[in-house]
């Protein structure tokens, strides 16, 4: 099982290292820490008209984790809220062992992880930072649009 | 019954039904559970099962009577000089988050409660919250590069204001016992009780609770041979009587009218409801079953194992000790990185390997901070471990080594 766990592919993206660790000029900063074994992400995102411009994030964790950091590096530039949700869902969808959402084909790699529900979370993690940021980053947004119409 | 350390896997039943290969060496988790206590277990649930205290009819009578048989087996195997000093609880985190219900009364605003850098979670957070429901200040005794207690810094910290100092008997992560007597002195001289997680303390032989100084002593069946879901809080019978019971209902009170409770002599006034009644007994039954054996042999038995084990290790290329590379003053409980490579890896490799060991910190935190890792793989012995155990897993650590790093 761990053999297949520890595939080439999660292997090589936990040894990508991120393009950046931190941004000078971070709208959004999350720090997420998996209460299992006290491992961290830290993500922090610049962002134009509410989508992600820039994403740095520094991970301290398992081989599993860091792979999963380092798909949400890849993946996440561009994206809004709309997007990050359906990248959660396919996560979500690779840990309950179905098939492979076809717009996130890397995800796949993740698959043997599906069988083994305490390590579930080391995956999760970045994608829940991800998503918390972006969805408090838009929280923020709709109260300071709320405030600005009653001013 | 004395049977000799040679056939003790024979007494616990996992070993003959878990796939081969199966390397147990996460005992300070949770260790196995022998026959004895899953006999007791199981005649209880499905031959003779009834309520406690209560019953009047054959079957609840003959079930408390096994009930108070089991609160003899404990206080003899734990050394306590009445039965009474039992108390039943769901567990070790019960017992100290009653033992921190029961002492809150003492606190005031200002006044002291001291730790250790060293203590598991479960003797550190139901004291923070004590300190802030109370406005008392908690404070932590530090540890040593290898993680022992400094108690050297006892005085620095102990002062009038000292109401309780709650101290690890053994820690979970290093195995080193905490010399506990002169804790106790000086935490008496200055008016404060001592309470103790002992949860690691009974799974490694029969001991005196008395002559360890403290007035509070928990631990759990379920790293002791015995079932999940019971534990014990151990009360020096002076304080008995003067403890406020920790949760109220039925089975802890004498009289109770719409105005007021008068309640039950200890220790059933600190059980109220009804106890995991089959646990208890399995406890009770893995406390004699234990008594019986050769602590002499067994004890020498592990500290050859931990010889053998701290000296593989340390051979190892990438592996780092996180604690002393002795086996003086400690149980078989060993903490280790392998650099490069996170401990949920490690331990994720070795299951392919059928062994069985947590990675993770252990809950302590704290003590992670203090040696400056996050996490740890753990190690840690049971009387039915052998040498093909730690054999197994020098072996799955070079493997491992070899493949992720």
């Amino acid at each position: 099982m761990s053999e297949e766990l520890y595939n080439r592919q999660i292997l090589e993206a936990a040894r990508e290292r991120p393009a950046a660790e931190t941004l000078a000029d971070a709208d959004v900063r999350v720090d997420k820490d998996n209460p299992l074994c006290g491992d961290r992400v830290r993500l922090e995102l610049r962002l134009e008209d509410e989508r992600i411009a820039q994403l740095a994030h520094r991970t301290r964790g398992c081989l599993l984790t860091r792979a999963a950091s380092a798909m949400v590096a890849r993946f996440a530039v561009g994206y809004g809220l709309e997007e990050v949700r359906l990248l959660r869902r396919a996560v979500e969808r690779i840990l309950a062992g179905e098939d492979p959402d076809p717009r996130w084909p890397e995800l796949a790699m993740f698959r043997p992880v599906a069988g083994i529900r305490s390590r579930h979370d080391c995956v999760r993690l970045p994608f829940v930072a991800l998503a918390e940021a972006l969805e408090g980053a838009a929280a923020r947004t709709q109260d300071c649009g709320s405030a600005s119409a009653e001013d | 019954m004395n049977p000799g350390v040679d056939d003790l896997k024979a007494a616990f039943p996992i070993f003959a039904s878990a796939p081969r290969p199966f390397h147990y060496l996460d005992n300070a988790a949770t260790s196995q559970i022998c026959r004895p206590a899953l006999e007791a277990l199981l005649r209880f649930e499905g031959q003779e099962r009834a309520n406690v205290k209560r019953g009047v009819y054959r079957l609840a009578d003959a079930a408390t009577r096994a009930y108070e048989q089991a609160r003899s087996r404990i206080a003899a195997y734990i050394g306590a000089s009445k039965p009474r000093e039992i108390v039943f609880t769901s567990g070790a985190t019960l017992a100290l988050n009653m033992a921190a219900h029961l002492l809150e009364p003492r606190l005031g605003r200002g006044d002291h409660i001291l730790v250790s850098v060293a203590e598991h979670h479960s003797n550190l957070v139901p004291w923070q919250m004590a300190a802030e429901r109370r406005g008392a200040r908690l404070t932590a005794l530090a540890v040593d590069r290898e993680g022992r207690i400094r108690i050297a810094e006892l005085e620095r910290h102990l002062t009038a204001r000292t109401r309780i100092v709650a101290l690890t008997h053994i820690s979970n992560v290093t195995g080193l016992i905490t010399d506990l007597r002169p804790v106790a002195e000086a935490a008496h001289r200055v008016g404060a009780v001592l309470v103790v997680d002992g949860a690691q303390g009974p799974p490694h032989g029969p001991l005196l609770v008395r002559e360890l100084g403290c007035d509070l002593y928990a631990f759990s069946a379920h790293k002791m041979f015995a079932a999940t879901g019971a534990g014990v809080l151990w009360i020096r019978e002076e304080l008995l009587d003067e403890l406020p019971p920790f949760l109220g209902g039925g089975e802890m009170v004498a009289r109770v009218t719409i105005p007021q409770t008068r309640y039950a002599e200890a220790p059933r006034r600190f059980e109220a409801g009804t106890p995991p009644i089959g646990p208890i007994l399995a406890l009770g039954a893995a406390a004699e079953w234990l008594m019986g054996l050769d602590w002499t042999v067994i004890r020498g038995r592990e500290r050859a194992l931990l010889d053998k084990l701290l000296h593989e290790l340390s051979r190892l290329s990438g592996v780092r000790l996180v604690g002393p590379c002795e086996s003086e003053g400690r149980v078989g409980i060993v903490a280790f990185v392998v650099d490069g490579v996170h401990p949920h890896d490690v331990c994720q490799m070795l299951d392919q390997l059928g062994l069985c060991l947590r990675g993770g910190h252990h809950c302590a935190q704290p003590l992670m901070d203090a040696f400056g890792v996050e996490a740890t793989v753990r190690a840690s012995l049971a009387p039915y471990n052998d040498e093909e155990d730690i054999d197994a897993l020098v072996e799955g650590l070079r493997w491992t080594i070899r493949r992720l790093r």
